[in-house]
């Protein structure tokens, strides 16, 4: 059974949006909301400046609090894949889940009074392909794959670089890794 | 405006009023009913024109709508991956401000005032006032305006109408220097893309250029593999540019002083004897004619122009020799910065030459020698009576022309009166410098003539507007891919036009035809005329049709070898350190620094640059990219933002030294940029009210942009030479 997850390489991350847009093509994210961002921050005083530049979704915790919260279970942690993803017809629209992510990764889609989020494309996955924001991803920072599957490219990469996680003191235990430095040796 | 989906799907491409307040990706709906129902999408593939790279594009079709848009895999521009604007194709495609009718001007230029007409009376019109300046002026009068894919559909009805003035600002407001010093010194260009081995670098060098900023698929991946592999990043450039934040040597060089680094970096490399030997005694000329021309330009003496340290000069310098010749030291690509350019990027070429870059694994690969057996030519174009303008008195102006040549002369009626503009695919406004000067032109012409898209600024001061399908809506010429391998891609529809659009081609051969030179386009439909090439050219056209690309399989000679030698289109056949040619025409036959001036106290220089997700001033209405990025600010120094009691998001005017005011706009207090500059994204405040999205939105630094100096060897327009106040809105 694969244990899907997605590993940003920041160092290969340029902010292009590509992401986003193919993202938000793929999935009807409706105007105003997005399923994933890119966020850029720069740290210093001019010259001695620092750039990170990292894109963000959900991080389809393995301890999610957005499943624990939802009262009507439409949030679901999907035993198979692993994903994190919502049954939205019973979605109530209540925010629950929106209050409890840490991360916020979700939105309102008011047009149809759900919540919504990233399903790592789930749709696509299950034809055998990748997500839509790794298809496009410029830079090649996004990767995504089964981390059970040593030859996954995914797990090569966390093998070959140090890798963290967005608020890992959170507990969440996401299943989106940020490699920031390089592990090969220069 | 609340619309249910199904409402919706009903309106949409009737009426344009939902669209605006309703998702801009409506398809989604359509996709997934589609799909439960049993339905499979239609895959077309096509080449991308939301900029100029020409990606491979794989656009996914339900019933007749497209729905999503991905990256070719096998094209080597963009190998399965699209930008932001490729993705955002869609949003041109289903813009509701598109042009949707040919339209006949019934008010002043400018004023936007227009009636629909059907293409029998618009192109009648055309053709009509065409034949009164033939007749009154001679055909040369009429000149062609262009970029992008419609050239090859007008360029050839311009010279069977019997002119030869066409222009491109491709080259005098991009590219033009770098075309003119490699064709000085190497005979070939450098090429689109880039030849840079970037992915077997130890080092990339960027002066200015902004890569991931200036998003091109295929070279952006090169570099963010470059950084992957560990190659060591120099990032010139006065702002500190996301390619700045993944340097590891950013030099924030003072701006209109880079040509004193490369030839302090010259200087080293000579000095020190860091240069190739025998690279330069096998491939070069003029070396003995050079080595003591740069004597003079110490790290000591290029760090007071720059206001960069001579350590640092000297160390990237030692960097840069120390892993050559896998040095990718890119040559920039939008390179008309102040007047001197050609002999900047001259500059770039001795050094890479020097260091035996080109033709080297890391450096500069090589062009593929594959061949494509030539086309027959067709009908003979007249020869035109005078002689072209199109290349002012520029010794070494290129094939692309100079508008601001051709702009010149509309203006002073010298050699000889310009009378008509067909402007196609580019917005003269938002691209020449000092639009005032573009705006007196036009006055002076008896016909203006827009084929386009979008309703840009400069469509709106168009007698007859001719409104162009979009390319995810046409056919255009077979692209012939010149990377290491040689490809061909096609261009085809993924869907109908919509409204009462045409293909480019189509407007060209139906005004052939009303002129009576139909003889020059002998194929009915466009698709007739691919396939003719292809069969000239053995290749499989319904394969092209399905894949989209062909790649010509071991037409790659990237490196040199014993049997694979550099094969440089020059007199001498070597690479021309010293040109004899500009000698000749009484430039320095050796780069020379000139010194630019520099702002003075309270100004700033205006520099300018890309966003990822905008191409120029065609993207700016698109209501995907807008989400993205919706204006542009003007970055300002932190530190003199405090001085000046400026935040973030405060809205000032910019005056220029000409007095020039720009609308308001809003500040970005960064650290990120020197304190003598301020920096805008190109190609915003547009001043057309057919963008809804656009109009008012940002500033355009191309109004600011009065002054230009034009280089006297190509006839290039250098813009980076504007000086700003900032006024504070009350």
């Amino acid at each position: 059974m694969p244990r899907y997850a997605m590993v940003i390489d920041e160092r290969r991350c340029i902010g292009c949006m590509a992401c986003i847009a193919a993202c938000k093509a793929e999935n009807e994210v409706p105007p105003g909301s997005f399923r994933t961002r890119v966020r850029e921050t720069v740290e210093g005083k001019f010259p001695y400046l620092r750039m990170e530049i990292r894109s963000e979704l959900c991080n389809h915790c393995d301890n999610p609090p957005c499943v624990y919260n939802c009262p009507t279970q439409a949030s679901y942690k999907d035993e198979e894949t692993g994903m994190v993803l919502l049954a939205k017809e019973k979605c109530v629209g209540c925010k629950a889940c929106v209050a409890a992510c840490p991360y916020d990764a979700r939105y309102v889609n008011h047009e149809k009074g759900v919540v919504d989020k990233c399903t790592f494309c789930s749709h696509r996955v299950a034809k055998g392909e990748t997500t839509a924001c790794v298809t496009t991803c410029v830079g090649g920072s996004r990767v995504f794959g089964d981390l059970d599957d040593p030859k996954s490219l995914v797990s090569q990469l966390l093998a070959l670089h140090p890798a963290e996680t967005l608020l890992a003191s959170a507990g969440t235990e996401p299943r989106v890794f940020y490699i920031r430095r390089s592990g090969k040796p220069k | 405006m609340a619309l249910s989906r199904r409402q919706f799907l009903q309106i949409s491409g009737a009426t344009a009023a939902g669209w605006a307040m309703a998702s801009v990706c409506p398809n989604w709906g359509l996709l997934r009913a589609a799909e439960q129902a049993g339905a499979t999408a239609r895959i077309v593939p096509t080449y991308c024109e939301m900029c100029f790279w020409k990606c491979g594009v794989l656009a996914k079709v339900i019933d007749g709508t497209v729905v999503k848009l991905e990256g070719n895999p096998v094209h080597p521009h963009c190998r399965g991956r699209l930008c932001g604007r490729g993705n955002g194709g869609i949003g041109l495609l289903y813009d509701p401000d598109r042009l949707k009718a040919p339209l006949i001007r019934t008010g002043e230029r400018g004023d936007g005032k227009y009636r629909e007409a059907s293409w029998e009376e618009a192109l009648a019109y055309v053709a009509d006032k065409m034949q009164v300046i033939a007749a009154k002026y001679g055909p040369e009068s009429l000149a062609l305006f262009t970029h992008g894919s419609g050239t090859s559909h007008f360029y050839p009805l311009m010279r069977a109408f019997g002119t030869e003035n066409v222009a491109m600002p491709s080259f005098a407001q991009c590219r033009g220097p770098r075309v003119a010093a490699y064709d000085l010194t190497t005979g070939i260009d450098i090429g689109s893309p880039e030849r840079l081995d970037m992915p077997n670098s130890k080092v990339v060098v960027l002066l200015g250029s902004h890569l991931g900023e200036n998003m091109h698929s295929s070279q952006v991946q090169d570099f963010t593999q470059a950084i992957d592999n560990g190659a060591t990043i120099i990032v010139v450039d006065p702002r500190f540019s996301t390619a700045a934040g993944k340097a590891d040597h950013w030099l924030p060089i003072r701006p209109g002083t880079d040509m004193a680094l490369i030839l302090a970096w010259i200087h080293l490399v000579l000095k020190n004897g860091w240069y190739d030997k025998d690279y330069v005694e096998r491939y070069t000329t003029g070396f003995e004619d050079i080595r003591d021309s740069f004597d003079a330009y110490t790290p000591e003496w290029a760090a007071a122009e720059t206001d960069l340290r001579p350590d640092v000069i000297r160390e990237t310098g030692r960097i840069i020799a120390r892993n050559a010749p896998a040095v990718a030291l890119h040559p920039g690509r939008h390179v008309t910065w102040d007047g001197n350019d050609v002999q900047r990027e001259r500059a770039i070429i001795i050094l890479q030459a020097l260091l035996g870059t080109w033709g080297r694994k890391g450096g500069i690969f090589l062009p593929s020698p594959a061949k494509l057996p030539p086309l027959p030519g067709g009908k003979a174009f007249p020869k035109p009576k005078r002689k072209p303008l199109n290349r002012g008195d520029f010794p070494f102006a290129g094939g692309e022309g100079v508008t601001n040549a051709v702009r010149a002369s509309t203006l002073s009626g010298e050699p000889y009166p310009i009378k008509g503009w067909f402007v196609s695919g580019t917005n003269l406004l938002a691209t020449l410098p000092n639009p005032e000067e573009t705006r007196q032109a036009i006055r002076n012409l008896d016909l203006l003539v827009a084929v386009d898209v979008m309703p840009t600024d400069t469509v709106v001061h168009a007698d007859v507007i001719l409104p162009e399908c979009t390319y995810l809506e046409r056919h255009d010429a077979i692209a012939q891919l010149r990377g290491r391998e040689l490809a061909l891609a096609i261009r085809q529809p993924a869907v109908e036009p919509l409204y009462n659009t045409k293909p480019a081609w189509w407007i060209a051969r139906s005004l052939a035809n009303k002129l009576g030179l139909g003889d020059y386009f002998p194929w009915e439909h466009y698709a007739e005329k691919l396939e003719e090439d292809c069969l000239v050219w053995d290749v499989d056209f319904e394969e092209l049709k399905q894949k989209g690309v062909i790649v010509f399989p071991g037409s790659a000679a990237p490196y040199i070898t014993a049997t694979n030698p550099p094969r440089f289109k020059t007199e001498s056949g070597k690479l021309q350190l010293y040109s004899e040619e500009l000698e000749l025409e009484d430039f320095a036959p050796v780069p020379e620094y000139v010194q630019n001036p520099q702002p003075k106290n309270g100004e700033f220089r205006l520099i300018y640059g890309r966003s990822p997700v905008h191409t120029f001033s065609r993207t700016v209405n698109n209501p995907v990219l807008t989400e993205l990025f919706a204006e542009n600010e003007v970055w300002l120094n932190a530190g003199v933002a405090e001085e000046m009691g400026l935040k973030s998001g405060a809205l000032v005017r910019l005056v220029n030294q000409d007095d020039v005011l720009s609308d308001p706009v809003r500040v970005k207090v960064t650290e990120r940029i020197r304190t003598d500059c301020v920096y805008l994204v190109h190609g915003f405040g547009a001043k057309s009210k057919r963008l809804n999205r656009a109009f008012g939105r940002g500033v355009s630094d191309q109004d600011l942009i009065t002054r230009y100096a034009v280089d006297p060897i190509a006839g290039t327009t250098g813009m980076r030479v504007n000086f700003v106040k900032i006024r504070k809105e009350a």
